[in-house]
């Protein structure tokens, strides 16, 4: 009479856990299955959307806000934001436009024409420099990340707005007789028919992944992000890990602001405005938690993709840029929605 | 009292069961709460007492099974709906948002409204009534995140409270509770059982549950083992029912000599970080040797916490020195401290021991992740046999190192923090309140790997609030009292001696 418990088979669920475990490999892969959705779409509606030349000209322009996306995951990760990367991705651009029209050193009398691997290394140092403020900000003086790097984005900007006046850097082809051609070659050329661009993207893609899931420091980004306080205890150095992050933020700005302006063989200090947004919506359709400590490159790529084969894809049908944009917004939503389909489970409180 | 009287029965559970996926967290239970008694569950960790009580309030849904209420089946569709039918919980973990002040925490979502807006008025003096029942002095307005952890628990007691509800449920109370506040909760239970309230209570404190008891039902692996009112109980029945074996906190570990003298504080100052004109360590000095286990006892808001977060490099000391095997320390950050040998495992699991994005094996390797990075990377296969042997070696009941770390039971997850300060090898570990929330056989196995460490020369230092704690592998014991050393006391000091030491014969 003391022991009244009957031991019951557990409970008939087992179709059931089935058909769960298929939506959930739906919700983890869902920026995959939406890029695939929208490739197959597009190549339906559109005779010149699935071929080759298209697809190695959209992943070109999604080389950009790629860049943007991986630097942006880092700091996500880290639960922090970096409004800033547009405007160091314009500031950076400038200021490599800058170098290739040549640096009057007036103590000598002389102009400088720096080669395009000089260029190249000191824009990335500028962008890590600028990135690096933000963190310094946010590290030390606590100031939150979004205020920091708002003001830095307005900070950034107005500088490059300073530099050149409002006005377009036009030609950085450089000069054979300088020694300093061969900037376009990032925008315009190809290894083994892939665009540089491409090449660069899933080469830094690579190094943030193999950094995210194979060393300490990429472990110490997710315990300080998901944790910060028990990070700490542990012996992670939550600091340095957030300034780093912020920094190496910068220099994907940085490398992006060169892409795009070889791309564009230009550089101007409006360019990349908004970008940022779209370095968000790439990280958060990629399956990142706004609230730090999960995500990753793999999904933030994918995001990247969507958002630029979307984008590429309703301009080749014809449709018009309002509907561009009703449309992004849309999916941005509609990634939030199942991000918090799948991270929200249990975190109903009494 | 022969048996439970059916008609006396206000909440029943019937053949519940819950399983997550492959784990069957509850088999098939029975279990009965009767009208203005205190029925107290026992059993080891990830048991299932956590799982039934959430079941039982609301906050899940069981996978099969009915739930009674005053003879009827129900079924509760959250646990706001339970709380309207008059049912109760307090959370193992707290549920506290620690932005918000006392009062708000008390009334969110059940907020007191006057003619214009909240009756902020009415709440607080509420709250004051009821912070004056639990004898605690807690300003209604002071946000929680700056409340000490038991004074976190006496709000989410108050809360609970606060409701007037027939059914009360408490997971595990007291765990961050000096014994005098105990006292005072089990005059509120008794109070509120004269009035005819029902209480649930689960602890892993069982001479403390054993005081209050009138029925006592054992879980053991999501089934109900055994079931008897309080005149056919004892500890030994209890322990023999829930482990299956006798157990015991050990003895003081002997047989070699202490070392050199690995922890050394002297004259150590940290004033009060809120800011209040006195110092939560006050001038303490204190030696530990390596191979010494040292104790240290003292009633919440003593300076234990904060002695200890001092020493682990949290928080700056005003003044004084520590000294890890004769060097100075104070100016090393917390990593550095722990490479030289020098780890905390924290009071507060959830908001300073554990990352609830990451698995338990991540857990477990974090803070000593620098040991297995070979060149860059991390190589994949030590940290794996970390992993396995750090689970081995506290036994964490989970289902591999990849499973998530909300996913393991209370007294689970404390053990993992456990497991990742042991992982990496310190010379001198300062455990703050350890058993906080794990049952007697872990609680035994987490004392037998300190004093098997201390006989390789390891230095422990430990807090407890539970004197029985003390008594056994320390060497030595100190209580505090008001940020300094009141007295210390060697291993064969009595119960009553270090709680009059501790101030606590005061207020009881
Ligand atoms: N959300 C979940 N997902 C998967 N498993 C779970 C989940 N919640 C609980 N469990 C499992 O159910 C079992 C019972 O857990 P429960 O929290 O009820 O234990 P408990 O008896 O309260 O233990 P403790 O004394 O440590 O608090 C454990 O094995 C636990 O790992
Ligand atoms: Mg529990």
């Amino acid at each position: 009479m003391s022991d009244q418990s009957h031991t019951r088979p557990a409970p008939a669920s087992a179709p059931k856990g089935e058909g769960f475990s298929l939506l959930r490999l739906l919700l983890e892969g869902r920026a995959f299955f939406a890029l695939i959705a929208i490739v197959l779409v597009f190549s339906l509606l559109s005779p010149n959307y699935f071929t080759l030349p298209n697809f190695l000209i959209m992943a070109s322009q999604v080389a950009i806000y790629g860049l943007l996306a991986i630097g942006m995951l880092l700091v996500i990760l880290n639960g922090g934001i970096d409004l800033s990367v547009g405007s160091i991705l314009a500031l950076c651009g400038v200021v490599a436009g800058a170098m290739m029209q040549g640096v009057e050193v007036k103590a000598m009398g002389v102009i400088l024409y720096p080669p395009v691997w000089a260029v190249v290394v000191l824009t990335c140092a500028l962008g890590g420099l600028v990135g690096a403020v933000n963190g310094v900000l946010v590290a030390w003086f606590r100031v939150p990340a979004f205020v920091a790097t708002l003001g830095v984005m307005y900070v950034a900007r107005g500088v490059a707005l300073l530099m050149t006046n409002g006005l377009t850097y036009n030609n950085l082809s450089g000069k054979a007789e300088l020694g300093n051609t061969g900037f376009n070659w990032l925008g315009f050329n190809r290894l083994w028919g892939i665009p540089i661009s491409v090449i660069v993207l899933f080469t830094c893609a690579m190094i943030a992944w193999a950094m995210l899931s194979r060393s300490a420091f990429g472990r110490w980004l997710y315990a300080s992000g998901g944790n910060e306080r028990a990070a700490e205890l542990s012996g992670v150095p939550v600091r340095r890990v957030k300034i780093t992050v912020y920094t190496l933020s910068g220099v994907l700005s940085a490398i992006a602001g060169l892409v795009l302006s070889s791309q564009l063989t230009s550089a101007g200090p409006t360019a990349g405005t908004t970008y940022e947004l779209t370095a968000i919506a790439a990280v958060v359709i990629g399956g990142a938690a706004l609230t730090g400590g999960r995500g990753t490159v793999l999904g933030t790529m994918l995001g990247a993709f969507v958002i630029g084969f979307l984008s590429a894809g309703l301009v080749i049908v014809g449709v018009s840029s309002y509907w561009q944009t009703v449309f992004t917004g849309a999916v941005i939503v509609l990634a939030v929605l199942m991000n918090s389909i799948q991270y929200g489970k249990g975190a109903r409180k009494a | 009292m022969a048996g439970p009287d059916a008609r006396e029965v206000v909440l029943a559970a019937r053949n519940v069961a819950k399983s997550y996926g492959a784990v069957h967290a509850l088999k098939g239970v029975n279990f009965d709460i009767h009208r203005g008694q205190v029925t107290t569950l026992f059993g080891e960790n990830g048991a299932g007492k956590s799982t039934l009580m959430k079941i039982l309030s609301g906050v899940i849904q069981p996978s099969s099974g009915e739930i009674i209420l005053d003879g009827q089946p129900v079924t509760f569709q959250n646990s706001t709906h339970a709380r309207d039918l008059g049912i109760s919980i307090i959370h193992q973990e707290l549920s506290l948002a620690p932005n918000l002040s006392v009062r708000d925490n008390i009334f969110m979502g059940r907020e007191i409204m006057g003619p214009t807006g909240v009756n902020y008025a009415e709440e607080e003096a509420q709250v004051r009534r009821l912070m004056a029942g639990l004898e605690e002095d807690i300003d209604p307005l002071t946000p929680v995140e700056d409340l000490r952890l038991g004074q976190q628990q006496i709000v989410e007691i108050a809360r609970a409270l606060s409701v007037d509800s027939r059914i009360l449920i408490m997971d595990e109370p007291t765990s961050a509770l000096s014994a005098s506040e105990v006292e005072v909760l089990f005059k509120v239970i008794n109070d509120l059982t004269a009035k005819g309230v029902s209480i649930v209570y689960i602890s892993h404190h069982l001479e403390e549950a054993l005081q209050i008891t009138d029925h006592a039902v054992v879980l053991r692996d999501g089934t109900m083992t055994a079931w008897a009112p309080r005149d056919q109980i004892d500890l030994n029945w209890i322990v023999r029912n829930m482990v299956g074996e006798n157990y015991d906190l050990g003895a003081p570990p002997s047989g070699y000599e202490f070392g050199k003298v690995a922890l050394s504080v002297q004259n150590l100052v940290l004033p009060d970080p809120g800011g209040n004109p006195y110092n939560v360590v006050d001038n303490l000095s204190l030696d530990v040797r390596a191979g010494e286990v040292v104790c240290i006892y003292g009633l919440m808001g003593a300076g234990r916490t904060e002695l200890m977060e001092t020493l682990a490099g949290r928080l700056r000391a005003a003044s004084g020195r520590i000294e890890l095997e004769g060097a100075g320390i104070s100016h090393l950050s917390i990593a550095q401290r722990i490479a030289r040998g020098l780890a905390l495992v924290p009071e507060d699991r959830q908001r300073d021991g554990l990352v609830q994005t990451m698995s338990v094996g991540q857990n477990l390797s974090l803070a000593s992740i620098r040991a297995f990075t070979r060149g860059i990377f991390t190589s994949r296969r030590a940290e794996q046999k970390l992993i396995r042997d750090t689970i081995r070696d506290v036994t964490v009941k989970t289902p591999g190192g990849n499973a998530p770390i909300g996913s393991l039971s209370g007294g689970n997850q404390q053990k993992v923090v456990i497991g990742k300060i042991m992982a990496t090898k310190p010379k001198v570990i300062l455990l703050d309140e350890p058993s906080r929330g794990i049952d007697i056989g872990a609680k035994a196995e987490v004392f037998r790997l300190l004093a098997e460490g201390a006989k390789q020369g390891l230095a422990v230092v430990y807090t407890t609030s539970e004197v029985s704690e003390c008594l056994s592998i320390a060497h030595r014991i100190i209580v505090m009292h008001k940020g300094r050393i009141s007295a210390e006391f060697d291993a064969s000091a009595s119960k009553e001696m270090i709680m009059a030491a501790s101030g606590e014969a005061h207020a009881a």
